[in-house]
């Protein structure tokens, strides 16, 4: 990877969508509790933000700071028990959060698309690739086993898979992970959905094959105009392929803007801190800077800002609750967002 | 799919083995049986000379080694020799009695299977509920119950209490179907509830760990039914679970058979096997011991192969 933020502002993938047409998916108040058997805790908190048709969005933030959990909630995958959700996500007119399970069963490998992290363990191990691309296209469309197939060989061709034909009868066992990823990838895409879900698509593989896989989600989502979430914790992956992002901070956006302003500028400390936590390949400090402490369980969530131990800006307001609030083209939380002038990306 | 024919190839190579060391084994064993079958053949009241005699005539002055090399000489080329006792031929007594032991046997493990596997399923995925809880504490139970204990409360209820079927006895299959059947539902079901509990409760926790699996979570985020997600991909991620486990509860059967045989008076293989045991029968308890080793080593290579089949995974290992 190297330095990749210097290429922040020449990546032309995902290109801002425009602001006058409706969002693809408008997620407002999203919050998650979970009962664990004593009390309620309450992971995810007022999570709101949108995705435009065809728009690449990021979400960064560290392990346990709910992004998985967003996405989970947004395909309804959460455990069916000692689980509440609640708020809105408007998705192409229909509020997803009101959908029952088999409505959102036709959501589901349909219009929104999801890829996991471990490309290892999220195919079936008993199924052939083709076997299980196919039943995704006749879960919803009314097709042959025939024509399914076709359209799962023509899936394969599409995500690079040399001689798909021969994929389809191979067992996931017998693929690298980059190919299963690409199988992944494919049958994601099998139903061409609106949006793509990818959840640390590229976490669980060598570098190398990284950005082929970035660079190949990017292409079809230009290509076929499918709006990509993307999850992941390397900020920079997120510089190259994504026109926005937000950052998430222990349940809550703590900021949501355009990539290149937020990169240049961050408006939050702990965005910040993320990008100050990268490796820079051209001034090689003694000692990695990192972020002091970790994030905190929800069981222990700081009754003010939710950052405020961890930040080196505190004041005494920071003990008070935090809204996020709009700062021209994003929105942060963060109290003394007006008086910090933070540290940006070393373009 | 390749590796198939070298799997089964594999197997056959070990059956030999096997098949020499379980019947050495008991030949061994029998020898410390108390009484002399030299003593037995040669009827009351024998001269010691006539006793000498036969122990000659039928090689039982040889040494053990000797003894057991002649056997197995003899039973390659399908003679398994005579009763001692009855003077027939053994692959006769094996073929009158082991049918009633099959029949019993397969009887009992499509009851299990029946009802073992969809209590698992019932529990796996309703994990913590009332139904999961009273599965697996009665299974607990049906583990631990003794068969032939089962055996004679069936018996005394259903039996001599209700005359819903006889006592004892078994009948020909082929001639009587209906009357073979009924006299073979009560010992089937003694010997099934054992492998019905040992079903669900591995069914159970093999399904759960399938349930919870990652790859389970991707079958949801691709829009598939519950139904078509636990009937296509958590049953056949669990068959080979379940098929090895089948395959183990036919040896289990098979040896429960001799118990069960005894209560209810059956001439099956197990109570063939028990009464030469105890007379010194040599000859028939070698065939019979020979004859059960050849079909679990079969049914274990039919579990594999069809193990090979349902899991890619299984045919490469």
């Amino acid at each position: 990877m190297g330095v990749v933020l210097d290429r922040a502002e020449v990546s032309g993938a995902g290109a801002a969508a425009t602001s006058s047409a409706a969002p693809l998916l408008s997620v407002r108040d999203l919050s998650v509790s979970f009962n664990d058997g004593d009390r309620w805790i309450q992971p995810l908190q007022n999570v709101s933000f949108d995705i435009n048709p065809g728009e690449v969005v990021g979400i960064v933030g560290e392990s346990g700071c709910g992004k998985s959990l967003t996405a989970l909630s947004i395909l309804g995958l959460l455990p069916l028990r000692g689980c509440k959700r609640t708020g809105q996500m408007m998705f192409e007119g229909q509020d997803l959060a009101a959908l029952d399970e088999s409505g959102m069963r036709k959501v589901r490998g349909r219009r929104i698309g999801m890829i996991f992290q471990e490309p290892m363990s999220a195919l079936d191990p008993v199924f052939t690739v083709g076997d299980q691309i196919t039943e995704t296209v006749r879960a919803h469309f009314p097709v042959s086993r025939q024509e399914a197939r076709e359209r799962a060989v023509e899936a394969l061709a599409a995500v690079g898979i040399p001689s798909p034909r021969n994929c389809v009868s191979m067992y996931p066992m017998s693929l690298s992970g980059g190919m299963r990823q690409r199988v992944m990838i494919a049958m994601a895409l099998v139903c061409e959905p609106r949006l793509l879900i990818a959840d640390e698509p590229t976490t669980a593989l060598d570098v190398t094959i990284q950005a082929q896989i970035m660079d190949l989600l990017i292409e079809l989502g230009t290509r076929t105009g499918t709006a990509i979430l993307f999850i992941t914790h390397n900020l920079g992956l997120v510089a190259e392929s994504c026109a926005r992002m937000l950052t998430m901070y222990a349940g809550q956006v703590v900021e949501d803007g355009p990539v290149a302003d937020i990169l240049l500028q961050p408006g939050h400390p702990y965005t910040a801190g993320l990008l100050g936590s990268l490796p820079q390949v051209r001034h090689r400090k003694s000692k990695l800077p990192s972020i002091a402490g970790r994030v905190p369980s929800a069981y222990e969530m700081p009754p003010g800002c939710r950052f405020a131990p961890r930040c080196s800006y505190v004041q005494p307001p920071c003990e008070t609750l935090q809204a996020l609030l709009a700062r021209g083209a994003r929105h942060v939380r963060c109290c003394r967002q007006d008086e910090l002038t933070l540290p940006g990306a070393e373009a | 799919m390749s590796r198939l024919p070298a799997l089964i190839g594999r197997r056959l190579w070990q059956l030999l083995p096997i098949i020499i060391f379980a019947t050495f084994v008991v030949f061994s064993l029998l020898q410390l049986v108390p009484g002399d079958p030299a003593v037995t053949l040669a009827g009351d009241y024998a001269s010691k000379e006539r006793i000498e005699e036969i122990r000659k005539l039928y090689g039982l002055d040889q040494p053990l080694i000797v003894q057991y090399g002649v056997w197995l000489l003899h039973a390659v080329k399908g003679d398994l020799g005579k009763s001692l006792l009855s003077s027939a031929p053994v692959i006769e007594l094996i073929a009158q009695r082991l049918p009633n032991t099959i029949l019993i046997a397969t009887y009992s493990l499509i009851i299990a299977t029946l009802i073992g596997v969809p209590l698992g399923v019932l529990a796996a995925t309703r994990v913590g509920s009332r139904i999961d809880t009273l599965v697996t504490s009665v299974a607990s139970l049906g583990v631990a119950l003794p068969s032939f204990w089962l055996a004679i409360i069936l018996v005394a209820n259903l039996s001599l209490g209700l005359h819903l079927f006889p006592a004892t006895g078994a009948k020909p299959l082929l001639v009587d179907p209906k009357g073979a059947l009924l006299s073979a539902t009560l010992p089937a079901v003694a010997l099934a509830v054992g492998v019905i509990a040992e079903l669900a409760r591995q069914v159970r926790s093999a399904l759960i760990e399938v349930l919870s699996s990652q790859h389970y979570r991707t079958l949801r985020a691709k829009g598939l039914s519950p139904m078509s997600m636990l009937w296509k991909h958590g049953l056949r991620n669990v068959s080979v679970t379940l098929l090895t486990l089948l395959g183990l509860q036919v040896n289990r059967l098979f040896s429960g058979a001799v118990v069960i045989e005894a209560v209810f008076a059956i001439p099956g293989a197990g109570s063939l096997v028990a009464y030469s045991a105890i007379n010194k029968d040599f000859p028939v308890v070698q065939g019979v011991v020979l004859v059960l080793v050849v079909i679990v080593i079969a049914v274990n290579l039919a579990v594999d192969i069809f193990n090979a089949l349902l899991d890619p995974r299984a045919a490469s290992s």
